[in-house]
């Protein structure tokens, strides 16, 4: 039922789009991850990026997991984003983790019915550890973290921690999948009226899903670390720490800092290897990207690695005590002084937020 | 059991990359090349399994130009058993190199295959997953744990994931790909470096892996950055905030 739901929907679309241009028909698969009930704010970024791709873009996002969060996921799914057509939804116990087996062949199984020209993830860690898993059991080459759309096969990625930037243009056959990096595709706010109609959500038939791919792999458990801060891929502002913070006691004045700013807590590679914060705070070309309006950069010195997670920063802000540190180079604002004098009187001088 | 790492040579991450004036890419001639710093993690890791009895034989494999072999020697002399070179020419994207690795491990029947998450010079971060796919063996990648139980038959792998750390048991055979603080990789001493010379190297070409490069990805080029304006140096506090509110309107 379910899969002739969604070919009507495609035959429809090309019909109609054959009619408007002679170019090729795009549909694309968003891979989308959710979390307490809605799709997370990144999964929205990758559906940015299929509306770059080509206007005239019919965009499905793919959704799995099992029992009522995903239900609501698909419901929020449905009305994220006004270029979603409709909203794959697979519901079954082997997908209730996002393991790698079952998910990558979920997308071989959706690729075979639906022939979509694009499969789109954002580079998280969801992301990088499916898609690519997927393209191999489609035979296809997938492209990472692409910050830049410039043709329907055709992308900028960087290369070297963001040292050099790579234009690759996909020449094999569909689908052409590619991970995007969400800071590059920032989300415009939708008003509540802009999109009163909810995109149809279908089930996918899981019936042929087969068995193989269960029990090799098995979720454990999970340990995550909560704050109360924004998440440090989203936040407007980040505050982070390197080595010359010298310990996780006084780290507490970074935390005391971002609370005054409404911002997230960075970390350099020493930081967290010092025991200072745990690694999911890191910033760079293994950490997180980060891409704010404001950085600001305590005892940093500005490795390659650091400089590759947040030198799109709007505005980046360095104090160090040493002048000659590489991070002054890239810094709007530089302050060469001791933190330890300068973050007591920011926290003490800043305005509070709004 | 068996051991299989692969271990790819990049330019050598300290180095300060210089993109060639024809834009076909980056300057790699007369550059210092090391072996990828997320292989050593992989190939510790390998080491030290078999240092505690848990496995026979640590092999480890390089594809790419002849020069490969100098990585393989380090490797060698890191601690591993014996070397696989797989010549060529080509530039190959991960999904060559997937395949690739994947003949291999046919011939050679690993029960772990272990892999850097990602190569510094092109940051694809995809190969051990799409070897894992193609062998259709379970995958445990950015790991910074691994506990491998060999009654079970199974591996245990701590995943650095988005929101902290996920715990995985995946069963053997299995694709381990390594994060950072995975381990902290040996150094090679003087006499590991001159038994490492009497190490066997294997040598293969694509050809008699049966393996076709594909080649579904096109350079067009590589270009550098766009640089940031320089910015200025504040003396205070007081005018960092004054900049920061008035200037950017940050605050």
């Amino acid at each position: 039922m379910a899969t002739r739901a969604m070919l009507g929907v495609f035959r429809k679309h090309s019909i109609a789009s054959r009619i408007a241009s002679n170019y090729k028909l795009l549909s694309t698969l968003v891979l989308a991850e959710h979390e307490g009930g809605s799709i997370t704010a990144s999964s929205v970024s990758a559906v940015e990026a299929a509306k770059s791709l080509s206007e005239d873009n019919s965009v499905s996002i793919l959704l799995a997991g099992s029992g009522t969060s995903l239900k609501e996921a698909a419901e929020h799914a449905a009305s994220c984003h006004p270029s979603v057509s409709q909203v794959l939804m697979s519901d079954s116990d082997k997908l209730s983790h996002a393991l790698a087996e079952p998910w990558a062949r979920l997308i071989h199984l959706v690729q075979q019915k639906g022939s979509y020209s694009h499969i789109i993830a954002a580079s998280g860690s969801f992301g990088k550890n499916i898609l690519p898993r997927a393209a191999a059991l489609l035979d296809v080459s997938p492209i990472t973290d692409v910050i830049e759309i410039s043709g329907s096969h055709q992308f900028v990625r960087p290369i070297y921690a963001g040292n050099a930037l790579c234009t690759v243009r996909y020449t094999g056959s569909d689908p052409c999948m590619l991970t995007i990096r969400s800071t590059s595709f920032p989300v415009v706010p939708i008003s509540d009226n802009a999109r009163s109609d909810a995109a149809p959500i279908f089930q996918v038939d899981l019936s042929t899903f087969d068995e193989d791919a269960r029990g090799k792999s098995r979720y454990v458990k999970q340990s995550s670390q909560n704050t109360e801060r924004p998440d440090l891929g989203n936040a407007r502002v980040v505050v982070t720490g390197g080595r010359g913070l010298k310990s996780a006691e006084n780290f507490k004045m970074i935390e005391k800092l971002a609370e005054k700013l409404g911002a997230a807590v960075g970390a350099t590679r020493a930081a967290v290897d010092a025991g200072f914060v745990p690694n999911d705070l890191q910033v760079g070309q293994t950490g997180k990207i980060v891409a704010p309006e404001l950085y600001i950069a305590f005892g940093v010195s500005g490795a390659i690695q650091h400089l590759a997670g947040m030198r799109d920063s709007k505005v980046i802000v360095a104090v160090n005590k040493d002048a000659d540190a590489p991070i002054f180079q890239v810094a709007d604002y530089g302050l060469v002084g001791d933190l330890f004098e300068v973050i007591p009187e920011l926290i003490q001088k800043l305005p509070e937020k709004k | 059991m068996k051991i299989m790492v692969a271990i790819k040579r990049v330019v050598d991450y300290a180095v300060k990359i210089r993109v060639k004036p024809d834009k076909t890419g980056v300057e790699t001639t007369n550059v210092k090349m090391s072996m990828n710093p997320f292989c050593e993690i992989a190939l510790e890791e390998a080491i030290r399994v078999r240092e505690s009895g848990r496995a026979a034989e640590v092999i480890i494999v390089s594809m790419g130009p002849q020069q490969c072999v100098d990585t393989l020697r380090t490797g060698l002399a890191m601690g591993a058993d014996r070397g696989i070179h797989v010549e060529t020419r080509e530039t190959l994207f991960p999904l060559s190199v997937a395949k690739l690795l994947k003949a291999l491990i046919d011939v050679e029947k690993p029960e772990l295959l272990i892999m850097g998450k990602q190569a510094i010079d092109d940051d694809f971060n995809q190969t051990g997953q799409m070897v894992a796919g193609l062998l259709n063996w379970p995958q445990g990648t950015f790991a910074s744990k691994v506990v491998l139980d060999k009654e079970k038959q199974a591996v245990t792998v701590d995943r650095e994931v988005d929101g902290g750390l996920e715990t995985l048991c995946l069963d053997l055979p299995a694709v381990i790909t390594t994060d950072l603080r995975l381990n902290q990789p040996r150094y090679a001493t003087l006499p590991n470096i001159m038994k490492a010379k009497s190490k066997v190297i294997k040598k293969y070409t694509p050809d008699e892996l049966s393996v076709q490069i594909k080649s579904d990805l096109e350079i067009v080029q590589v270009t550098e950055p766009p640089k940031r304006k320089a910015g200025v140096l504040v003396s205070s506090v007081d005018e960092l905030i004054d900049k920061l509110k008035n200037e950017a309107h940050v605050v």
